[in-house]
Order: structure tokens, then sequence, then C-alpha cells
């Protein structure tokens, strides 16, 4: 096979390894068919309807491929779930609402490469016996979901999809379903709530694991876009030959997203673990702008705890404590959770040292407190305060004693909601808080910690506050 | 409110994606209908609920939940601003002040979304938009069903859909 040219500017850096991201601004590519099947397209599902199911859960299994989403939780051993006595329907949905801040990946899969993932759909839906699936894509992907409704009637002609996938009697329908703008909707069941047409509130855990009792409670899958395209490689390679990319335990290639102040943002393929976070910001993005030093880096979409620049960590590595600078830190799942953070679904965002930090925060509580879905308590008011509180900040109205505040709120959330959202929405603040508190205290007022007045009552008053 | 034979044709079409249950339609029904009419009219809430063979409040809690339906008239073009941290450090609570400016729209009192801004003369309107997944390449907008990324000219923008 010729060497795959990239457009001009857009080419992959030598640490890439690109395998999902193959067809990503590549020339001469597009989204049709015909461009699909030229390059074997549909061989793997072709094979797959030759397998049997539970082999290809043991291939994925064996592979050890982590979901991509940001739990990171084994894709194979999430199939195995489904309780062995089940007799109701089962159903799949592919999580295409990305919308994690920090996070842009699954977009290229959908607009530049769509049959990967609906031939890694249909083999995962055969594998866990699935006859009806879902792509549940965030309402703000309208051309994404026009490209995946054109490829799936493409897949039906071919006799991929529909009744009989490839001659077999295994029938199969996908279907796209357009979210909201909800970012809730990307936890697994609150996207089952909306793809049910409700109100996305989660349903608690257990009972309601999806792979038990799912969409219309029945046992359901609900995996990343980018996961259930690695399904088509596990099965092109072999378990095997793909769990020698990466590291151990931390298999497979994954989709790294770096934004904020680097030279060069974008997006790379790598192998888990195989590129470190110094590598990934300084050869890979090009470095810093000039001048500037790392400040803070989050290196999981905005829900991920913030590492701080020139950090060394002590971690546990083979029974032996290693320290570890910031820039030392491999990117994968194992050591980015033993340094406190975690690998989450792949958006690094580098923070420089002109920004303010209280900025920043306030920027990430602002978001939190707009999509908590408002179900729980702690969540949906203790969201709502620590933006106040840090709206306070950034407006220099805010006392001192505050950022305890701030912190105390936090703590009161995670543990204590039916969902992820409530640590989603405190890490960012406890890290915050734990790691840069001279900064943020630096933003206060000292004078008003001898305020009588609640500073907040008294903002309330003169009608600043939201 | 009359909804096209076409339209109700694609409706229907929807509907049939959900072989389970009609409820999980309200979303495909819904986007139909706003990508119609710009937005989801109390008449629009009834109509889907006879559709659907809901109560009416089973989907005007919906409506009312998803920032993705609006309940008032949005401007001919609607332009959703990323606000996210990304797209903010990259410039975009300034792009949306220039987009502001340039389009005439006032958005003084609004937070987001509530209500939507909507210019004069009614061409644009605007909102803030969170994460658009396009973090490396803020700021970062829609226009419509429309994509832009990098966005530093907002004159340049918007003169694609001045009339």
């Amino acid at each position: 096979m010729a060497a795959i040219k990239y457009i001009a500017g857009k080419e992959p850096h030598p640490n890439e390894h690109r395998m999902i991201f193959r067809n990503v601004d590549r020339q001469g590519w597009d989204t049709s068919m015909k461009t699909y099947l030229a390059e074997g397209g549909y061989e793997q599902l072709k094979k797959a309807m030759g397998m049997e199911p539970k082999d290809i859960t043991d291939e994925v299994k064996k592979a050890g491929v982590r979901g991509r989403g940001g739990a990171g939780f084994p894709a194979g051993v999430k199939w195995t779930f489904i309780p062995p006595n089940n007799t109701k329907p089962v159903y799949l949905i592919c999580n295409a609402d990305e919308s994690e801040p920090g996070t842009f990946k699954d977009r290229y899969i959908i607009h530049q490469d769509p049959h990967q993932l609906i031939e890694g759909m249909a083999i995962a839906c055969y594998a866990v016996g699935a006859k009806l699936a879902y792509i549940y894509i965030r309402e703000e992907f309208p051309e994404g979901a026009k490209i995946l409704e054109k490829a799936i009637a493409e897949a039906h002609e071919q006799g991929f999809l529909g009744k009989g996938v490839c001659g077999t009697d295994f029938d199969l329908e996908i279907y796209v379903h357009r979210g909201a703008g909800a970012y809730i909707c990307g936890e697994e069941t609150g996207l089952i709530e909306s793809l049910e047409g409700k109100r996305p509130y989660p349903r608690i855990k257990p009972p309601y694991f999806p792979a038990a009792m799912g969409l219309y409670l029945c046992p359901t899958i609900v995996n990343n876009v980018e996961t259930l395209c690695h399904v088509k490689h596990i099965l092109d390679m072999g378990s095997e030959e793909y769990a020698k990319l990466g590291t151990p335990n931390n298999t497979g290639t994954r989709i790294i997203g770096v934004s904020g102040d680097v030279q060069k943002p974008g997006y790379f393929e790598i192998q888990v673990g195989k590129v470190t976070m110094g590598e990934l910001i300084h050869d890979m993005c090009g470095g810093l702008k000039p001048g500037r030093k790392i400040q803070a880096v989050i290196p999981g979409g905005s829900s991920a705890k913030v590492l701080r620049g020139g950090e060394v960590f002590k971690i546990k590595k083979g029974g032996e404590e290693v320290e570890l600078k910031l820039e030392d830190i491999p990117m994968d799942f194992d050591t980015l959770a033993a340094c406190g953070s975690m690998a989450g679904s792949g958006g690094v965002i580098v923070i420089d040292d002109s920004r303010s930090i209280s900025w920043v925060l306030n920027n990430i509580n602002n978001f939190y407190a707009h999509e908590s879905c408002g179900q729980c308590t702690p969540c949906r008011e203790g969201s709502l305060w620590m933006k106040k509180i840090t709206d306070r900040v950034v407006a220099g109205k805010a006392a001192p004693s505050d950022i305890d505040t701030l912190d105390a709120v936090a703590r009161n959330i995670d543990g204590r909601t039916i969902c992820a959202f409530g640590e989603a929405c405190s890490w960012p603040t406890e890290s915050f808080v734990a790691k840069f508190k001279d900064e943020l205290v630096a933003s206060t007022n000292p004078e008003l910690d001898k305020a009588i007045v609640n500073p907040e009552s008294e903002l309330a008053a003169a009608n600043l506050g939201h | 409110m009359d909804v096209p034979a076409e339209l109700e044709k694609e409706i229907d079409e929807r509907i049939t994606h959900y072989p389970v249950s009609k409820r999980s339609a309200v979303l495909p029904v819904l986007h139909a209908l706003q990508h119609h009419f710009g937005y989801i009219s109390e008449e629009a809430v009834e109509w889907t609920a006879a559709k659907l063979e809901l109560q009416p409040i089973k989907v005007l809690e919906v409506v009312t939940f998803y920032p993705g339906f609006r309940q008032t008239a949005p401007g001919k073009y609607h332009i959703r601003v990323c606000r996210t941290l990304s797209c903010a450090m990259a410039g975009s609570a300034e792009l949306m002040e220039t987009l502001c400016e340039k389009a005439k729209i006032d958005r003084s009192g609004v937070t987001h979304h509530h209500p939507i801004a909507v210019s004069e003369d009614g061409q644009f309107s605007i909102e803030f938009a969170e994460c658009l997944a396009s973090c490396g390449f803020g700021p970062v907008c829609m226009v419509n069903d429309d994509f832009f990324e990098k966005v530093e000219d907002a004159d340049a923008l918007l003169d694609k859909y001045r009339d």
C-alpha cells in the first residue's frame, strides 16, 4: 500500500501512532463507502460474523482496551456484565456526546471516518447480541449527524446493516439520536434517560447498571466513539498484537487533544504511556509561548484534578516509591491516577504563568454550575455556590476566608450525589484550592474578612449577584 | 401552527426509529420542529405531545431542560460562541463582545442564553454555548448549523451571512 499522505500542515507528529486517526486529515480521503471499502473496509465485520460472539468479547477483554470516554473501564469486561441468564433484548449505545471541556477527538472520527465507527459498532453489537443500537450524538454536531446517517444508509445498501448482516441471520439497525446541548447526557445513565425522551437525570447505581438495567430497563452497553473504533482494530491485529501497543494495563493507542497555552495545540494519537507530558507539551505542541512557564496542567478534561507546574509526584512503581516530575509523567491511565488526577477523556489543557488562576477556576465553575442537572441537592446548590464564590474572587470582592468556604462547599458535594458529576464539578475546586491556595487568596481582599455583613448579602443588596 | 406535510412525513419516519417507545422520539420531533419554526412554541409542545401520545408536560419539561431548545424566536442567523475554558483562553469573551457590537445585539442582562439576545433587525441572535469540542482551535463558534474555528474577524464572519 502506498504511503499515506496527509494534508499539508496537518501531518501527524513523528511521535504519533496513527491507527484510529489513520485517515484523519488524509489527502484524497472522504467519508464515502467506496473510499472505505477500497482499503479493507468492513472486512473485520465479515470476519466477526464468522466468529462466536463470546470469542469476540474474549478478544476485546484480552486486548485490555480501556474506555476512552473518561472512566477508563476495560471495555471487554463491561460487555460481560450482561446477566448470563438474560432473556430481554440487549441494546448498544455509542456515546458520541463529546462534551468534556478540553476534549476534541470523536469529532474527527465522526466527520472524517464514519464507517470506521459503524464497523466497530456492528462488531460490538454482534458480540453482545444487540439488534438495535443508537449513536447518541451531541446536538452541536449537526453535520456529523448527517454524515453518520448517510454512512448508515450506505452500510444498509451493502448489506452490512439491516436484515441479515453480511448474509447471516443476524439483524441489526443503527439509528442516530441527537442530544440537545446538555453535558449531563455524556453520563451513561443520563444519556439513557435522554434517549427515552426524558430529562437526562442520571440513575443511581446500583441497581441501574446499564449492562443489567439500561435502555427501557434492558441490558445496554454504552461505549465511547473511540472505544468502539478500537474493536475493529483488535479483530484486525488480534488481541496479542494489539496489547503490545502502549504499556501493560494501558494498552493500545489513544487520542490526546492539547489546548490552551501551547504554540501548536492539536490532536495526537499516541501509544498509551509511550509519550510523556513533557514530550507532548514541548515537542509535539512546540512548547509554550516565548518566556512563559507552565503554571498548571489539567490532564484529562476539565473534571480531572489540576497538576501544578514544577510539581514532583511520589508514586509507587513496581513496589518502589519513585519521584516523578510533571513533565516526566507518561500519558497513561495508571500513572496519572497515581499522581492524584486522571487520564479521563484525553483532553489536556495547558495554563501558563500569564493566567490568573482564579479566572481559570471561575470559568470551570461557571461550566459546572450551568451543567448540573439539578437532581441532587449537594451538586445543584454546591456547583452554583462554587461559581458565586469564584465570581466574587475574580471581581476582587471576596474575603480570604471565602477560599476555605469554597473548599468546604466542594468537599460536601463529591460522594454525595447520584452520578459522577458530583466529583466532576468538585474536583477542579478541591484541586485548585489544594495546589493554588496562595494564588487564590492573593485575589481576595483581607478587609472583607472584618466586614460584619456577609459579602454575599451585600452583593445581593447591590443587585450584583446572579 | 401549520406543520407542512413534508415535515410531518419526516417526523413520522423519525418516530419509526424508536420501535420500543414512541416517547423516545421527543427530542427528534422537537429538533425537526425547531429547525422549521426557529423555536419551540406552546403549540409545538402541544403538537408533539399529541403526536407521541404524551401529556404536554412531558414535552415541556424536556424543552425547558435542554439548552438546545429555544422558547423564543432567534434571529435569522443564530450564533453560538463557545464560552468554556480553552476558547475563553483564546479570547471567546472578546469575540462575543465584538460580535454583539458589530451585529448590534444588546446582551445586557443576559446570562448564557436566557433570553436569547436578538439584533434589532432580526438578522442575528447570539448566545454562549458550553464546550463545542474543538478546544485546540479556539475561539470557536457556530452560525446556525455551520461551524467555525479560530474566529478572529467578527466582521468577516457576519459578512458571510449579511443580506
